[in-house]
């Protein structure tokens, strides 16, 4: 079912119209099945980057679409209800552009943004370590300066660590890489943008997941991979606020993509519902069933209000941490709850792989898991209530 | 060089398509409408002779108002410019009458800047006449070439070869330029536009005429003069329950009976 939206725009309504085409002929016909093979569809991530939609909300100078949050995120929501991986992908590829473009100096944005941006390229985001997810300053991949100059180089760093989680690990173009370039806590990570042939770069087997099985996760291993200190993107030691701010975007990005799929996991159980008979009629016409519905419903348009809410926020320059935090939060859980919900409203088909409910099902679950864990959510968010920083402890 | 693509503004083929009660027309108002899918095989086509040399590439349409949405689209696929030819006039007209005004419209065309190629769709999806691009052929008195599975321009781009692949056989065409040919949809994949493309066609121009800018007459054109009308129409009937054959020992036989009435073996 097509979402109406309100856009600010006449060319956000032309984008949406063409996300919805590109979702609808390219992408849902094939989720069920790439999903099923485990398969990384690398050709539908070019798609969307000659269509301009790997770069949406960065500046037009660049090759970006110049586009708002509240644009962009929308466009993720529609991806999404045809195929998550991909919508999660495309958030991932933003997360990952997301330093250089606001951290990075003219100078390295010059000669590395438009080339992140021109849609060929895909990037991953290199920041959790086995023993250091939600609490992410216990990271211990080192960076360390060497200015042997070997090789007349230059200054560089040396890594050496693992990363873990690493969406698109293996098939990325480029890695932005959080490391430890000296012992304090929070203010000895440094943040750096690697690209994937730099020698020492190598990469575990996919995990095995519970859903999003199209989309590779891997281990990042990062053994004296040698960096150029002009591929440091802030100053040393800015790491760690650097990638919590990119991560206040990519919540809204996860809240959107939460959004997709609820709207997915609902369209089929209303269709479901409206077709299937019993009793002699409609199963949407008895009451119990209809309130289920309606209830689900209810929480897709929360959710949807509610990271709306927080992108017009950030699109105007406010704070927007603790909305985002919000957003991510209402959004992942609704998703968990409607995805589940569309599984009862289909009963022993729901539970079948016959119909796409039940994968929605077990899509949902990481989103309540991964770019902050939903408690962690709520610690951003309570934090915000008791007048302290939202940073690290 | 010069391209012009007609193009058609149809009922979205994938929505419940119906007519108007008043006229028996198709009804554009209560269907959403979009560019024919097939017309975009022709832009496709031509944005990738554009591609290969130097060309400009016009979307010409015949159509209501809203029919300037499916000039947008070829804009944002990436054709140059845009010519919408509307009049309230011309609601009704069958294949003839729309051959005539898009001919008119292509002299117009042409006065201004010669026009070397016409390209049409191999047929619009919801009238399904596949003749419009024969008799704009006719009207123009250039060489008509249809159903171009593939399409080539000499290395001087005087001389257009085609393959039109038949039942029996596959025929290799050649026709001298200016020329009109139709499109099938094995020719090629069409392109989906960008967000870029979006951003472009906001700025690229279209021009809005009407049947007197064209010197054509109300009388000759619309529903009065059409050559055929729709006189009645009906839902189409919801589909018939399947048979089942329950075996009882001659199951076999009842198969093959079913199988034979409905004329598969």
């Amino acid at each position: 079912m097509t979402v109406e939206r309100l856009l600010p725009s006449a060319e956000a309504y032309d984008l949406l119209a063409l996300v919805r085409e590109i979702a609808a002929d390219e992408l849902a016909p094939k989720a069920a099945q790439v999903e099923e093979a485990a398969q990384f569809p690398r050709e539908t991530f070019r798609l969307l980057g000659r269509s301009g939609l790997l770069s949406l909300p960065y500046p037009e100078e660049y090759g970006g679409g110049a586009q708002p949050y509240e644009v962009y995120l929308q466009m993720l929501e529609e991806l999404a209800s045809a195929w998550l991986s991909v919508a999660v992908g495309v958030s991932v590829q933003s997360l990952a552009c997301y330093p250089l473009a606001v951290y990075g100096t003219d100078a390295q944005r010059d000669r590395w943004f438009a080339h992140l941006l021109a849609g060929d390229l895909l990037g991953a985001y290199c920041l959790s370590e086995p023993q250091a997810g939600s609490d992410v300053a216990a990271m211990t991949t080192r960076a360390m300066l060497s200015d042997t100059a070997e090789e007349l180089q230059g200054p560089a760093y040396v890594i050496d660590g693992t990363k873990a989680w690493t969406t698109h690990g293996g098939e990325a173009d480029f890695y932005t890489l959080f490391a430890r370039s000296s012992p304090d806590r929070t203010h000895g990570i440094s943040c750096f943008l690697v690209d994937a042939t730099t020698p020492g770069l190598s990469f575990g087997l996919p995990e095995h997941k519970m859903g999003l099985t199209a989309s590779t996760t891997t281990q990042v291993h990062w053994d004296g991979v040698r960096v150029p200190a002009e591929r440091r993107i802030g100053a040393e030691g800015a790491g760690l606020r650097i990638a919590l701010s990119a991560l206040d975007s990519g919540r809204l990005g996860i809240a959107a993509c939460a959004v997709g799929l609820a709207q997915a996991a609902l369209d089929a159980a209303v269709t479901y519902a409206k077709e299937r008979t019993q009793f002699g009629q409609s199963i949407i016409d008895f009451q119990g069933l209809s309130f289920l519905l309606a209830d689900m419903a209810a929480a897709v348009q929360t959710a949807r209000s509610t990271y709306l809410d927080a992108a017009r926020r950030r699109d105007r320059g406010l704070p927007f941490t603790t909305e985002a935090a919000i957003a991510k939060l209402v959004a992942t859980d609704a998703a968990m709850k409607v995805t589940t919900d569309a599984v009862q409203v289909l009963g022993g088909y729901g539970y079948t792989r016959d119909f796409p409910v039940e994968r929605y099902m077990r899509e949902a679950k990481v989103l309540q898991i991964f770019e902050g864990t939903n408690q962690i959510q709520r610690l951003v968010i309570g934090r915000a209530l008791a007048g302290s920083p939202p940073g690290e402890r | 060089m010069n391209i012009v693509v007609c193009v058609k503004y149809v009922p979205d083929a994938t929505a419940d398509r119906t007519f108007d009660p008043a006229d028996r027309t198709v009804d554009r108002v209560n269907v959403p409408g979009v560019l024919s899918e097939l017309d975009e095989h022709a832009i496709e086509a031509a944005l990738q002779l554009a591609e290969s040399g130097d060309a400009e590439v016009t979307a010409l349409t015949v159509g209501p108002a809203g029919a300037s949405d499916a000039i947008k689209k070829a804009l944002q696929m990436g054709v140059d410019k845009g010519v919408h030819v509307t009049d309230d006039a011309i609601h009704g007209s069958d294949a003839p009458a729309t051959s005539l005004v898009l001919a008119k419209a292509l002299t117009k065309l042409d006065e201004t800047s010669p026009v070397d190629l016409v390209l049409c769709g191999m047929a619009s999806t919801d009238g399904g006449m596949s003749v419009v691009p024969a008799m704009l052929a006719e009207r123009l008195g250039r060489p008509q070439v249809t159903f171009a599975g593939s399409l080539e321009l000499s290395d001087d781009r005087g001389t257009l070869t085609i393959r039109r692949d038949g039942e029996a056989a596959t025929e290799t065409v050649e026709a001298t330029l200016p020329a009109v040919v139709s499109v099938t949809d094995q020719a090629n994949e069409p392109r989906y536009p960008s967000f870029k493309g979006i951003m472009a066609a906001k700025k690229k121009p279209v021009e809005t005429w009407s049947l007197a800018d064209l010197g054509v007459a109300a009388s000759e054109v619309g529903l009065a003069v059409a050559w055929s009308t729709v006189e009645s129409y009906a839902q189409r009937p919801p589909r018939q329950k399947g048979t089942v054959v329950t075996d009882d020992g001659d199951g076999g036989r009842q198969l093959v009976a079913f199988l034979a009435e409905q004329k598969f073996v």
